[in-house]
């Protein structure tokens, strides 16, 4: 097993800490694990980008140029990274964060409303576990409970009575992920 | 081990985490990017509470460096951390703190330059830690971690080496390294020696009170007989040839049949293990030499490779081609050497390097 995924979107949409919750489920499954962040000039807004990579083998190169799955939150990602998955990958895309749809045939691709769903329940904090919790529906890499260790293990202190919140997420977003093609 | 005990973590935080459970005695530093998480992790582990670590926010770079001077002289484990504009301000430092042969460790996470440069990863500063920085006959003791994991122990076996040869050890990292997360192992908290223990080992040259020896130890690099300076510079170099032949270190992978090698350090040397992983896919032999250590250089390790029959070498560098100068050395015309590289924060990929492979070497 070897998934090499690219998180993007705007710097405070959560990106990095998606990554950070997913790269941690991994080490709660024993696979070996990655997350390169970009952290230049994007982190002082603009767009930001992670790349996780969750595997059973020891991992060669952190970096990568070809990805398994996709997970866009803005239309400069989906434009950046689109042409970069693999065929027969994975791309989930916010509705709310990209104006024109993705155009690859060769690729399963994933809507989810996870902005429209969150302004709805008044949790936008919740935005990233919901999405990744679409992700883990469409590749379930890691075992539920891996997850939620990952998710505590990963919040700061102060956020870690927002865990039930965050578990309830996961699972909403599972629940709304919806397949375009 | 349970996956429980193992910590997913930035590289620059490992740096902190390992100061302290080294039994470091003090850090000063400056914030820059991309490393400023190592002193920000400090402050937030407060170790004085703990060890009785110092670590200390200076005013400047050269202030930072001037102040491990200080420490180092005492026998007390000091260290910096920076990046390479910021490291550029030490090299008068690390010239003194060489020439007085004073052990510490200096941190470099690369980026982009010359100059101010960017934030992003590069490894534009080999010949920087390798063949000086700063004036006269000098060598540092240069680590080069390719995970995060190599960042953590190579805190403990910098401080090891520097107090062995006493001599500065540098950690030559890059932003890739510094930024990245992953699974790293802590060791135990190792105690810091305390000042009798200092006196017992280092009382030898370290200025931590006379005692009851005759003479006192002083810490200079002031000479102004030349003869004098040379007998100084001779010790150097024998200290220099003795780290030479003693300490070299390097890993290889897939070379015991390759055809062709890349010689790649740091974040390089991870992304190139990708492409030999893909060249091997397609069945071209190709191996991968890692050096650990730059300075001493695994020379003979390439040499040795090179008389074996490899028909060339790559190597593979972010910047415009300066370890290529050492592996042309140690393959000293039996083989083609090429390098490939990129600058100014761009990182290469494992196919562009393979391409580039192709296309310099195969034919």
């Amino acid at each position: 097993m070897k998934e090499t995924i690219i998180i993007a979107g705007f710097g405070g949409q959560g990106v990095l800490s998606m990554g950070k919750i997913l790269a941690y489920s991994g080490v709660m499954q024993d696979y070996e694990v990655s997350w390169m962040p970009s952290y230049g000039p994007e982190m002082r807004g603009g767009t930001a980008n992670v790349t996780v990579i969750l595997s059973d083998r020891k991992i060669s190169s952190p970096i990568a140029n070809v990805f398994d799955s996709a997970i866009i939150l803005n239309q400069q990602s989906l434009d950046k990274f689109e042409p970069l998955i693999r065929p027969g990958g994975v791309l989930i895309y916010d509705t709310n964060g990209v104006v024109s749809a993705p155009t690859r045939e060769d690729i399963e691709v994933y809507s989810i409303d996870a902005a429209a769903e969150c302004a709805r329940t008044g949790q936008s904090k919740m935005f990233n576990t919901m999405i990744l919790g679409g992700y883990l529906k469409v590749r379930p890499i890691v075992q539920m409970e891996n997850v939620i260790e990952g998710l505590r293990k990963s919040l700061p202190e102060r956020a870690l009575r927002f865990l039930p919140q965050n578990e309830a997420a996961i699972v909403r977003g599972g629940e709304i992920i919806k397949r375009i093609r | 081990m349970a996956a429980k005990d193992i910590k997913l973590m930035k590289g620059n935080e490992v740096i902190a985490h390992a100061a302290i459970r080294y039994g470091c005695d003090g850090y000063f530093g400056y914030p820059i990017t991309p490393q400023s998480e190592v002193m920000e992790t400090l402050m937030e582990l407060r170790p004085w509470e703990t060890t009785g670590m110092v670590v200390l926010q200076a005013e400047s770079e050269l202030s930072s460096i001037n102040m491990v001077y200080g420490g180092a002289t005492t026998g007390k484990r000091v260290m910096t951390s920076s990046s390479s504009p910021g490291v550029s301000l030490m090299c008068e430092g690390l010239s003194y703190l060489a020439a007085c042969e004073l052990p510490c460790l200096v941190v470099n996470c690369q980026r982009g330059g010359p100059g101010l440069g960017t934030i992003q990863p590069s490894q534009g500063d080999y010949f920087q830690a390798c063949k000086g920085g700063g004036h006269g006959d000098y060598h540092l003791i240069v680590l080069a971690p390719a995970s995060v994991q190599e960042m953590y122990d190579f805190v403990g076996l910098g401080f090891d080496l520097a107090f062995k040869y006493r001599i500065p050890s540098m950690i030559l990292a890059d932003g890739a390294i510094g930024q990245m997360m992953e699974k790293v192992v802590l060791s135990e908290q190792r105690p810091r020696f305390s000042d009798e223990e200092i006196a017992e080992r280092y009382g030898s040259w370290a200025t931590c009170g006379k005692g009851k020896r005759k003479e006192r130890n002083i810490a200079t690099s002031l000479f102004m007989d030349s003869a004098e300076m040379e007998e100084v510079n001779l010790r150097l170099q024998a200290k220099y040839r003795a780290i030479e032949s003693a300490e070299a270190r390097w890993e290889e992978i897939e070379c015991e049949d390759a055809d062709y090698v890349i010689v790649a350090y740091g974040s390089s040397a991870r992304i190139c293990s990708a492409t030999v992983e893909m060249a091997r896919e397609e069945g071209i032999k190709l191996g991968l030499l890692r050096p650990i250590t730059l300075y001493p250089f695994p020379t003979e390790a390439i040499k040795s490779l090179a008389q074996r029959g490899v028909k060339g070498f790559l190597s593979a560098e972010l910047n415009a081609g300066q370890m290529v100068e050492d592996v042309r050395l140690a393959v000293n015309g039996l083989a083609p050497v090429e390098h490939y590289g990129r600058m100014g924060g761009i990182l290469f990929n494992p196919d562009e390097v393979l391409d580039v492979l192709k296309s310099k070497l195969i034919k």
